[in-house]
């Protein structure tokens, strides 16, 4: 930190004022010019927090995403559909059981059993070879979506949350004072979207213990680094990689619950879910953990203001950011060159 | 090499005989497009059993010739329509063309129509108005009212009925979502509500948590235009935002695609009133024999509670063709000029209320205002709460005044003041 604080005097004071301004903005009652310029203060927390939930999908299913890239060099084109089957899954048991909480070992396990199998017997047999790989992928995803499909139809599913998340709750952040008692008003939020932003810490946080506390996680470190100095130290290289393939895709399916809690799932789903982890592994970085949770946030964010404060050009947000990181950090923002 | 050329032209001079002895026994060829992909691939669904439905009740026969059927697959998108176009005409060589779905993609086919004067095309259900009004095409039919023509009577209903006279809008933001507004801002700012917002979302947006808190609360009610997928999210996270204003219904955001999602979302509906080409519980005969005939078409897990609007639309379309093809016999021969004329000449006595072509091949014919009950074990549907006859494309207005000062619907189209 204070490393940092040498290297980048000015870069730190410009990141400690942004975040003076954010917690004022965040925490004050805003005052009636701020209103009249930017709107009111309700629908900028809103947006914020909204994006930051947002962003905790997007990281859960990039994540694996970019982890199985960063360590096999596989672009799995198929992780959509990984993270639509998991979402379909975790219905048909939360419907079956009546257990919302059930639903997420449930979707994480069958899909990484799926990815286990996937990995054994397809990608296993076509290490570099980027072409085929990618080809392969855009199948298994093609076959997937139509079996889908098939089983599902095209009907919208959502995972229903279990009562006590259903609906809004106060928090303690202050949007304004009602004119005729004086008394304050605290902002409503979905109770739903705060469980979720919280279960997205919590993962993100294990994945970085696992990943700089354990063995497997300096395994996984290593391989990222160079693969065949760690397979010729000793290390059993594929057994590394059917675990992270797994455990990738497993994470994808449990995103899919979450996010047919807060979203739905339909057919399409797949794709829209393809293109915003590949997003979010260009801007954050290719491979990097805390990189996707950056480029999540970044993305998340983008959504949610560009909708609520320029309509028009909300679709293109996403991808300008895109651009500016391409152009300026090829390797993305915590990628390494 | 002389011996091959001959034979070629032997063969050929053969084939075209054959095709000009046997015209009227010949397969007919149709295309059939919808939206099978994307975010309206359950409209897309439901589209197709409309069509098949028709085309089962005339035994898979028109004029006595056999039908061959190409299915396109389209995503709302005007690309990938124009792509399904040219696969079915160019690829395959159908003779008609039964779509598309979407609005904006009723706007591709009206210009690819052009450039195809062989083929004839009949419109599945889009419903952008400029598809029929801004530079029609001669070989384009549409044989259901525009998104315009579904919002009228709606307005005037919730403001006189209700006592809504303030609102704000959410709708999509492409041809559709403009045009659909269109009708009810047209019908309810001359009833004298005011119009203080509207907000407009990308078509295939699925997190609307941040256009959900910048609703203004100071309104009597809430227009939304969403549709399939995006409509299911939005009362979803609505519900989980604990929203509870009046909710007033574009066509599509309660039609049976909606109202059957799984889930709790659409519950948020119940009481919402809505305008569009049906009412589902209308208790018309001729409406229910259609319902029975849906109904016992497929079983009930493949199949809506009732037709939605989708199906009941491709179902009216794809009637219309048949009915003009018996008429001629069959016979497209000349370049189909009859069959076209058939088309224009055609009353369609359809399930939802007798359809007519005015001079640009545009739907004439009956909106229903409706509102959501629930109809016994957690079912919705639309019940009927008043029916306007004859609603023209230009909702009753001299058509010069129409298109000269009201404009093509977009974002700021129309302006919130007394048209009628």
């Amino acid at each position: 930190m204070r490393a940092f604080w040498k290297r980048h005097p000015i870069w730190s004071a410009i990141l400690v004022a942004a975040s003076f301004v954010l917690l004022w903005l965040i925490f004050a009652i805003w005052p009636p010019e701020l209103v009249a310029v930017i709107g009111k203060k309700k629908v900028f927390v809103n947006a914020l927090l909204n994006g930051i939930t947002l962003g905790a999908l997007y990281f859960l299913v990039a994540s694996g995403f970019t982890l199985i890239f960063g360590l096999m060099r596989n672009v799995n084109l198929a992780h959509g559909s990984l993270y639509l089957l998991g979402g379909y899954i975790g219905y048909e048991v939360a419907t079956l059981t009546g257990s919302w909480l059930l639903a997420f070992p449930a979707a994480f396990l069958s899909i990484a059993c799926l990815g286990l199998v996937l990995q054994v017997l397809v990608f296993r047999h076509l290490d570099g070879q980027d072409l085929q790989q990618t080809l392969i992928t855009i199948g298994i995803s093609i076959v997937l979506a139509d079996l889908m499909l098939w089983v599902w139809g095209g009907d919208f599913y959502q995972i229903l949350a279990p009562e006590m998340l259903s609906g809004p709750v106060e928090t303690f952040i202050q949007t304004g004072v009602k004119r005729s008692t004086g008394a304050p008003i605290f902002l409503k939020y979905p109770a739903v979207r705060l469980a979720i932003l919280l279960a997205a810490v919590v993962i993100g946080l294990g994945m970085w213990l696992i990943l700089n506390r354990t063995r497997i996680g300096m395994y996984v470190r290593a391989g990222v680094d160079d693969r065949e100095m760690l397979s010729a130290s000793g290390v059993r290289v594929q057994l590394v990689f059917i675990c992270v393939f797994a455990f990738g895709a497993g994470l994808a399916g449990m995103a899919g619950v979450v996010g047919g809690t807060f979203q739905s799932m339909a057919p399409g789903e797949d794709t829209r879910f393809l293109l915003s982890s590949l997003v979010v592994v260009i801007v954050g970085g290719m491979g990097s953990i805390p990189g996707a949770a950056l480029g999540a946030l970044l993305v998340g964010l983008a959504e949610q203001f560009g909708s609520v404060y320029m309509p028009t050009y909300a679709v293109v947000l996403t991808f300008l950011i895109m651009v500016l990181v391409l152009a300026f950090r090829p390797q993305g923002l915590m990628g390494k060159g | 090499m002389k011996l091959r050329i001959s034979m070629l032209a032997a063969t050929t001079a053969f084939a075209v005989q054959m095709v000009a002895g046997s015209a009227l026994a010949d397969t007919l060829k149709i295309g059939f497009l919808a939206t099978l992909e994307g975010t309206y691939t359950i409209l897309g669904e439901d589209s197709k059993r409309g069509f098949e439905l028709a085309l089962k009740q005339a035994g898979h026969k028109i004029a006595g010739r056999d039908l061959e059927i190409f299915i396109g697959a389209t995503d709302a998108s005007p690309e990938s329509a124009l792509r399904a176009a040219r696969k079915v005409v160019e690829q395959d060589g159908v003779d008609i063309v039964v779509g598309p779905l979407s609005g904006s993609e009723g706007i591709a086919l009206r210009d690819y129509s052009k450039t195809q004067p062989q083929v004839t095309f009949i419109n599945g259900i889009s419903g952008a108005q400029e598809t029929t009004m801004v530079e029609p095409s001669e070989n384009f039919f549409r044989f259901n009212m525009d998104g315009a023509q579904w919002g009228m009577g709606l307005g005037s209903y919730v403001y006189n009925e209700k006592g809504w006279q303030v609102v704000a809008t959410v709708a999509e933001d492409y041809s559709f979502g403009y045009t659909n507004l269109l009708g009810f801002a047209m019908d309810f700012c001359s009833a004298g509500g005011e119009i203080t917002e509207r907000l407009w979302v990308p078509l295939g947006t699925k997190d609307f948590a941040s256009i959900i808190a910048a609703l203004p609360d100071d309104v009597d009610a809430i227009y939304l235009g969403l549709g399939g997928g995006d409509a299911v999210n939005f009362l979803n996270q609505y519900l989980q935002a604990g929203g509870d204003a009046n909710l007033i219904g574009g066509t599509i955001m309660v039609d049976g695609t909606v109202l059957s999602s799984k889930g709790r979302a659409k519950e948020v509906l119940i009481g919402t009133p809505s305008s569009g080409p049906q009412a589902d519980t209308w208790d018309d005969p001729k409406w229910q024999a259609f319902v029975k005939d849906y109904q016992d078409a497929w079983p009930p897990e493949e199949r809506f509670p009732s037709p939605s609007l989708l199906a009941t639309g491709y179902y009216n379309s794809t009637n219309a063709m048949i009915q003009a093809m018996e008429a001629v016999n069959g016979d497209l021969s000349d370049g189909h000029a009859a069959f076209r004329q058939a088309l224009k000449d055609l009353e369609l006595d359809a399930p939802n209320g007798k359809i007519t072509l005015d001079h640009n091949r545009q739907a004439i014919g009956s909106n229903f205002v409706t509102e959501v009950v629930e109809v016994g074990n957690g079912e919705l549907a639309t019940q009927l709460v008043a029916k306007i006859d004859g609603v023209s494309q230009t909702l009753g207005l001299d058509p010069a005044v129409f298109s000269a000062e009201i404009g093509t619907p977009s974002r700021e189209t129309p302006v919130c003041k007394k048209w009628f």
